[in-house]
Order: structure tokens, then C-alpha cells, then sequence
């Protein structure tokens, strides 16, 4: 796959996952909260989308409904291929080593030693973590390990990407870091991205359109298209501009809470 | 575009090289004292505890508050010890009784995890048995022994019955809780990356539990040697000499030096088998990162 300067993902109109007037109740009788309400949401094939919102919005409901970790009350789910999932922490498996993390999907999916061996040390290669592989995760920095979990879900050859907040815990010159390491896999691999945050600048910063998400009810509010060229920085004017405006919307919603 | 491509791979470049510093600035570097440095921190207060031990015992003798025939002190026991040891019938004995721990402990071992595990899957078998495992943890082995007599006689099977219920609850109830206690983040990572069913069990769950598995080993193996102890005090079988007929037998013949140098014996086999066990679980702790490189 050859990588171009200034990467445009396939404007293709397949959708890769599509929800449906989707709802999400946890609980029953007047004891249920209501995560999600009515939610349609299409993302197209290869397209980097961030869910932004503030607590409460329903952001890792959503994750967990397209991922098929749980079904929705109302509505319909349709995702097209398979989809793999990070979390804030890289629950990566401390009585493995690195290689053996991100060789795990491989020896599931049932290939051969030699080879999943050679593979994991390619992908932890692209995620710059070559010849770290024979390491425990404890021995790793927080950066490091959010990049060996990152290898462990391409590892899994999905073809949708899922992350929930994952570098929410991580210093801000680490995450700066892991948004330009992130944006060349995806330029690389033509993943589908499904990102989670309540950091709207990082949003700005990595998609292709904001989806801004309501809270108790979770509601789509809004959706911001960025169009800003690529490759981009966190701390462009066109970047801040944006995150600005999205910021703006977002505290209108807070604000109808706090009447 | 060739200009294009360059200005990409140069970019690429600087991100691989500003991530491999930030890498080498946060990545943990632990230092690793040397090894006869390592020992000598571990051994001396051990040794030290036994000097004051053997120091208060001497005193205690000193003070004449028993006669020295019923409590010797280490000058005289301490040389009975020495003669034991050079003994053959001792080390039969030894022999036999470390047999009878480890066949014990290992059929513990096997009934102790398939009872554990089949607990932690199984709902209905928790709400039946659950309680009943931790019941039968907290009854002294010992009151197992007259129906174990009843039932199998003044043989070895005697023995082997009361230390395998003794040892088999702790090791069920430490994979019971190591299962319960798997943090479902690692539950949730396991499946996402295709584990489930026996695999996510085999790949995620029981490597999970691994620490806690050990402290219930651990824990068994306590009470099987203890088990064992006083097994071998009350089922006494004819020319099968053992720690616990030979402790026996001093006290019947009054030797107290004997006595109390097979209980120097006894306490010493299990603060041995203890140490591996301890091995075992900083070897684990250390991996996972659970305590500190340079402990």
C-alpha cells in the first residue's frame, strides 16, 4: 500500500456501520436510565469519525452496540466487517510478554507459531515498538503500552476500528505523539475509525467528522465535517478554530442540564 | 509528488525518532544489586531471628523453670539432632512421610482445582457448595481422624483421606476467588481479541487467577503437612516408620532432646517447602509487575 502526502480516504458510499434509530435503556420500570435515545449514526467505509460528548452521553454505549458486546433496546445495529475494540487502559495480559499480547488474536484465529511471531514483530515494527516485543507490559511506559494494544487490535485484522477514550490517560506531548503515530496506520491500513473522546481539540485533530452526542439522553445534537488538510497539528489555527466551535455547542448542551 | 513522498518519509522519520526518545526517557530501568549482596540482605535477619530464638529457649532452661529432662535446651537438643541425623531409620522416615505429603497434597491438587473450577463456571454449584468449601477450610483436620479411622482402619488411606480434606478446600477456594477476582477489563479484552468459551478460560481467566492459585496452594500445602502431622501421631502403621511415630515414640519413651529435635525437624521441612511456594509467587508478582524490580 503506498502512502500519499496528503491522504483522502476512499470516498466510497459503502457504509461500514449504520445505526438505526437506536436506543439503549440500562435498568427497568423507573429505575432505567436511558443512555441512548433514537440514534442514527452512518459511517462510510474507511472514515474516521469522533463521538464527542460530555458524561453521561452514551459514547462507550455506543462503542459497546457496534462491537457486539451488547444489543440495543430499540433499533437496529448493522455493522459490515469485523470490528475490534481499545479501551482508555491497554488491558494488555501481564502474564505475557509484548509479542505474545499482540500474537494472541493470531494463535485465537489459529496460526502457526513461527508465523504469528513474525507478524506481531511487524506490527509492533509499525507501531515503533521493534525489538520490544520480549518486554512485560509493566516494564513499558503508558504511551508504549497504548501502542502495543494498538498492535494487538490490528493484530485481530479488523476492518473497524473501535476506541473508547484511549489516550485519555496519557500526557499531553505522548498523545500529540500517539495522533500523528494513529493517523499513518489508518492513512496505511484504510481502517474504519470510530473514536471516543471528550477532548474536542483531539477530535479536531484526527477525524473527519465530529458527531456531538447529548447526555441522558444520549441524542446526536450535531455533526461537524472537518475538512482541514491533513497532515494536521493539534495546535494549528485551524484546529483550535474548530475545537472552539464544537466547544461552544457542546457547553450550550451542558448548560440546558444545569436549568 | 517525489517531493510530496519525500516530505512524508522525513516526517515519518521524525515521528519514529521523537517517539523512540520519549520511549527511552519514560521506559522503566530498573538496577539489579549484586547477588551475594541480594542474599546476604535476605539471610541475615532469618539467622538472626534464630539466634534470639535459641538464645530465650536457653534462658528459658537457665531459669529452671522445668528440669531439664522434660524441657532440654538447644545444647542438649541440638546434639541429639546431630545423631538423628545419622540415623537411618531417620531418614526412612523422612522418606515416608514426604511421600505421603506429596501424594496427599498432589491428589488434593487435582481434586481441589476440578471441585474449584467446576464451582467458579457453574452458578448452581456455587449456591450449593459454595459455603460448604470455606466451612470445610475452617474445620480442624484433626476432627476428621476418628471417622477416618472407622472407615479405612490404622492404615495409610487414614492419612491420606484427612490430609486431602484438609488441603483440597484451601486450593478450591483459591482458584474460586483468583476466577472471581479477574479484573473484566481483562475479560473484555480477552473477548474482543477472539477468545471465548474453554479458550477465553485456558488464555485469559485462569492465567488471571494465577496469583491467587497460589496463595490457595500455598495455603493447602499448610494444611496438608499440618494434616499430616497429626495424622501420623494417631494412625500409627506397623514398620512404617515416620516423622510422626518417631515424635511419637520419643515422648513415650521420654526423650525429650528426640522430641523436640523432630519438631526442629518437622518445622523445617515446612518453612522449605514454604520458601518454594513464596519463589513462586514473587517470580509471578515480579512479572506481572506487582512489586518492584529491585525487591
Amino acid at each position: 500500500m503506498t502512502i500519499t502526502a496528503t491522504p483522502v480516504p476512499t470516498q466510497d458510499t459503502t457504509t461500514a456501520i449504520s445505526l438505526r434509530g437506536v436506543s439503549k435503556a440500562f435498568g427497568h420500570g423507573s429505575h432505567a436510565v436511558v443512555a441512548l435515545e433514537g440514534i442514527n449514526l452512518d459511517v462510510a467505509r474507511g472514515e474516521f469519525v469522533c463521538l464527542v460528548g460530555a458524561s453521561g452521553c452514551g459514547k462507550s454505549t455506543s462503542l459497546n452496540l457496534i462491537a457486539g458486546l451488547d444489543r440495543p433496546t430499540i433499533g437496529e445495529v448493522t455493522v459490515r466487517g469485523r470490528t475490534a475494540l481499545m479501551f482508555q487502559e491497554a488491558a494488555l495480559f501481564p502474564w505475557l510478554t509484548v509479542r505474545d499480547n499482540v500474537a494472541l488474536p493470531l494463535r485465537l484465529a489459529g496460526m502457526k507459531r513461527a508465523e504469528r511471531h513474525r507478524r506481531a514483530e511487524e506490527l509492533l515494527a509499525r507501531v515503533h515498538l521493534g525489538g520490544q516485543g520480549g518486554r512485560r507490559p509493566h516494564e513499558l511506559s503508558g504511551g508504549m503500552r497504548q501502542r502495543a494494544a494498538l498492535a494487538r487490535a490490528l493484530a485481530q485484522d479488523a476492518e473497524i476500528l473501535l476506541m473508547d477514550e484511549p489516550f485519555g490517560a496519557l500526557d499531553a506531548m505522548t498523545r500529540d505523539l500517539l495522533h500523528d503515530e494513529l493517523e499513518q496506520v489508518w492513512v496505511s491500513t484504510g481502517l474504519t475509525i470510530v473514536f471516543v473522546t471528550h477532548n474536542v481539540r483531539e477530535a479536531a485533530r484526527l477525524s473527519d467528522r465530529i458527531v456531538l452526542l447529548t447526555s441522558l439522553p444520549g441524542r446526536v445534537a450535531d455533526e461537524f465535517p472537518v475538512t482541514i488538510d491533513r497532515p494536521r497539528r493539534i495546535d494549528s489555527p485551524e484546529v483550535m478554530g474548530l475545537a472552539a466551535a464544537v466547544t461552544d455547542r457542546l457547553r450550550a448542551e451542558v448548560r440546558r442540564h444545569g436549568d | 509528488m517525489a517531493t510530496e513522498v519525500r516530505t512524508e518519509k522525513l516526517e515519518e522519520q521524525k515521528l519514529a525518532e521523537e517517539i523512540a526518545g520519549l520511549d527511552a526517557l519514560e521506559a522503566h530501568l530498573g538496577t539489579h544489586p549484586s547477588r551475594a549482596r541480594q542474599i546476604w540482605s535476605t539471610a541475615w535477619p532469618k539467622l538472626a531471628a534464630v539466634a534470639i530464638a535459641l538464645g530465650v529457649w536457653q534462658a528459658v532452661v537457665w531459669s529452671g523453670w522445668k528440669e531439664d529432662y522434660v524441657l532440654p535446651g538447644p545444647d542438649q537438643v541440638l546434639p541429639a539432632l546431630g545423631d538423628l541425623l545419622s540415623t537411618g531409620k531417620f531418614w526412612t522416615a523422612v522418606g515416608i512421610t514426604m511421600r505421603r505429603a506429596l501424594a496427599g497434597y498432589a491428589l488434593a491438587l487435582v481434586i481441589g482445582s476440578v471441585i474449584g473450577l467446576a464451582v467458579s463456571r457453574i452458578r448452581l454449584l456455587r449456591s450449593a457448595v459454595g459455603s460448604l468449601i470455606t466451612g470445610l477450610q475452617t474445620m480442624p483436620s484433626i476432627a476428621w481422624f476418628p471417622l477416618a479411622i472407622l472407615l479405612f482402619g490404622l492404615t495409610e488411606r487414614a492419612i491420606m483421606f484427612v490430609v486431602v480434606l484438609g488441603a483440597a478446600p484451601s486450593i478450591a477456594n483459591g482458584l474460586i476467588a483468583g476466577v472471581d477476582h479477574v479484573p473484566p477489563l481483562m475479560v473484555r479484552a480477552g473477548r474482543m481479541v477472539g477468545a471465548k468459551g474453554v479458550r477465553l478460560y485456558r488464555h485469559v481467566i485462569l492465567p488471571a487467577a494465577l496469583p491467587t492459585y497460589v496463595a490457595g496452594l500455598k495455603q493447602g500445602w499448610a494444611f496438608a503437612w499440618r494434616s499430616l502431622m497429626a495424622g501420623e501421631l494417631l494412625v500409627i502403621v506397623a514398620n512404617r516408620p515416620s516423622i510422626g511415630d518417631q515424635l511419637q515414640f520419643a515422648r513415650e519413651f521420654s526423650r525429650a532432646d528426640q522430641m523436640l529435635a523432630l519438631m526442629i525437624v518437622i518445622l523445617v521441612i515446612g518453612i522449605v517447602v514454604d520458601t518454594v511456594f513464596g519463589r513462586a509467587d514473587v517470580t509471578i508478582r515480579r512479572r506481572w509487575g506487582l512489586i518492584d524490580a529491585a525487591n
